[in-house]
């Protein structure tokens, strides 16, 4: 188990430097000149020449790569455009934001998904199944920002239950937690329905599975064989989609940040891609990319200890 | 003869499926006596798989057992509640299943799946793994503290199969069934699993119900043989008898399908022409008519009874003299 996490972790180091390298290279590749783009159309060639010392851009291609990679070793992520504050400093102070949306969405989808997928395997073709799947393919169908328009309009406006926008008071947890409600709804929704549909699915397969048939054969209670043995095996898919979804939900969170207003990487995303505040693209795109790697490596190190074969392997 | 352990008396199975009502098993007589090892031997789709399910009610749930009895240390199985049923599970009747790669957990260490299965006694975790232990070194696994908190991927088959066994065992049942534990084996670890299930016979003095389709295993095996074809038992005897006078024509043409028994020399490998046929449809006579080669008229209309044509040896055959 520990050669496979110090492999896996390896790896994910590995695909996080190729991400970046790959990332740098596109937006250096892409025709138009990003300090021109970033001044506007009415820029003098002085003050673009300027930009580029600025930036670096002046520099030929490898030394550019090259400062990137020894900048980002030291945690230099270079100085936004506008502000002239560090990207770091603003990417980390907006991380937290997003990690507990992103973090609190999953949990919250995974609580009632993956119980209901199970009782619906375990109840297939009954009225509750049925239900239940309705529900779901509605719930995945529709778009995070749609529930979150809605949900605004329901819990915030007319009955007032949640704020409407906003993050709540630095430091005044109860107040975030609040705040945290509708976005964590509105993007864990359609999660609900996927993962409760994902783990029917996989509910059903494993206990048409052979082994099954042996563990009743020797009497074991029914309970015993749902939880302990058939659950550990279907919810190894789950455990994979959960990781790359993670990933998928950074996307719903953008958009769901906007709607509510929400600081978070989304919205840093957003904002910059608004304003040509090109290092912070930059910065906010690396820390989506490493936070994609960190929970797909997550996921794939839980399937590993829940699933001996996985551990062979790699 | 005293009382037989396992005696099953006219079972019928049907499954409901789209065409209608199909019916796996027809008016099944099979006595297993305490003590013997009794084959039960017929080519796939014979009913095999529904006859073991039925023992231990496992059946699927489109499967309904519409008449018959399956009387077991003095109870009919048939009348016991779902609860009741639980506890002779894997405590008086066990199953080793085919496929011993699939047919345990993946993800459970054996140590793991052999403790959940003595979950009825009271002991300490470290008694229960005692037991195990012994139970592994009883079946031939060496190193067994060693290969006890393996997963079943890290064994071979033939391994997995003596753990099955092993599993099997643990509880000391009265009566082990084997389904078919040898197809998935190659040859030499069949007749070592063989010789394991004689010996394990021979020290729990258990009673076995060997499901097969390999009429090799069966006569080096087995004390008594039950022929099945298409849901019906078609012949049963001692093995001596049945393999030697066979009665019913379908078990002298399987007899004569063995590639084993085969003298002369061929290319061509006999077979059995024609198919099982549809068990949604039936119309009344013999079953085995149509692949018949003695079939006479009233094996059309009429289904045969059966006949002892020695004493303890009895077949379902028109051809035979009353």
């Amino acid at each position: 188990m520990l050669l496979y996490i110090a492999k896996r972790t390896a790896l994910g180091v590995i695909i996080v430097l190729l991400a970046v390298a790959l990332l740098f290279c596109m937006i250096h590749l892409i025709p138009g000149d990003p300090a021109r783009i970033l001044l506007g159309p009415r820029a003098t060639p002085e003050l673009i020449a300027a930009m580029s010392a600025r930036l670096g851009l002046d520099l030929p291609f490898p030394v550019q790569i090259m400062r990137f990679f020894a900048n980002l070793l030291r945690g230099d992520l270079g100085m936004d455009v506008i502000t002239n504050r560090p990207v770091v400093e603003i990417v980390v102070g907006q991380l937290p934001y997003t990690l507990w949306l992103i973090f609190l969405a999953i949990l919250f989808a995974g609580l009632i998904g993956i119980p209901l997928g199970c009782y619906s395997a375990l109840h297939r073709n009954t009225l509750f199944d049925r239900i239940s799947g309705f529900v779901s393919v509605s719930f995945i169908t529709t778009p995070s920002f749609v529930v979150a328009l809605y949900a605004l309009l329901i819990f915030a406006v007319a009955l007032k239950w949640f704020p409407a926008v906003g993050a709540g008071d630095r430091g005044d947890f109860l107040d975030q937690a609040v705040h945290l409600v509708l976005p964590v709804f509105s993007i864990g929704l359609a999660w609900i329905g996927y993962l409760a549909r994902l783990v029917r699915a996989s509910m059903l397969e494993v206990m048409e599975e052979s082994h099954i048939r042996t563990a009743r054969a020797f009497g074991l209670a029914e309970r015993r064989i749902i939880y302990h043995y058939a659950l550990k095996l279907a919810i190894l898919p789950t455990v994979s989609v959960i990781g790359v979804g993670m990933g998928f939900l950074l996307s719903s969170a953008l958009l769901t940040e906007i709607v509510f207003a929400r600081p978070g990487i989304g919205k840093l995303i957003y904002d910059s891609v608004i304003t040509r505040n090109y290092p912070v693209v930059m910065g906010s795109v690396l820390v989506s990319t490493v936070l994609f790697v960190v929970s797909t490596t997550v996921s794939d190190l839980i399937n590993a200890w829940l699933d001996p074969r996985t551990r062979a392997t790699l | 003869m005293t009382e037989p352990l396992l005696a099953i008396r006219d079972l019928s199975v049907d499954y409901r499926i789209e065409r209608g009502r199909l019916q796996a098993l027809r008016h099944v007589n099979i006595d297993v006596p305490k003590g013997s090892i009794v084959g039960v031997v017929g080519e796939s789709g014979c009913g095999k798989s529904t006859l073991i399910s039925s023992i231990i009610r496992l059946l699927p749930h489109n499967a309904s057992i519409s008449n018959g009895q399956i009387n077991f240390e003095g109870a009919n199985l048939l009348d016991l509640s779902e609860n009741e049923m639980r506890s002779i599970r894997g405590r008086r009747i066990s199953v080793v299943y085919q496929d011993p790669m699939t047919s345990l957990n993946p993800v459970l260490s054996i140590e793991q799946q052999m403790r959940h299965i003595q979950y009825r006694d009271t002991t300490r975790r470290s008694a229960k793994l005692e037991k195990s232990l012994a139970m592994l070194e009883s079946v031939g696994i060496a190193d067994s503290r060693k290969r006890i908190t393996q997963f079943p991927h890290e064994y071979s088959g033939g391994m997995l199969q003596r753990v099955s066994i092993a599993m099997a065992l643990q509880a000391k049942p009265s009566l082990l069934i084997a389904d078919e534990p040898t197809t998935a084996l190659d040859a030499t670890l069949e007749v070592q699993i063989i010789h394991l299930l004689k010996d394990i016979q021979a020290q729990f003095g258990c009673t076995i119900l060997f499901i097969s389709h390999h009429l090799g295993v069966i006569a080096e095996l087995c004390d008594y043989v039950v022929v099945m074809y298409a849901g019906e038992v078609v012949e049963k005897g001692t093995v001596r008898d049945v393999f030697h006078r066979p009665a019913h024509p379908y078990t002298t043409k399987l007899l004569q399908c063995d590639p084993a028994g085969i003298q002369i020399k061929t290319r061509i490998l006999p077979v059995i022409p024609g198919e099982i046929p549809d068990l949604v449809n039936l119309s009344g006579g013999c079953i085995f008519r149509s692949r018949c080669h003695l079939a006479e008229s009233a094996c059309e209309t009429e289904i045969p009874p059966r006949r002892e044509v020695a004493p303890g040896h009895a077949a379902n055959c028109h051809r035979l003299p009353i």
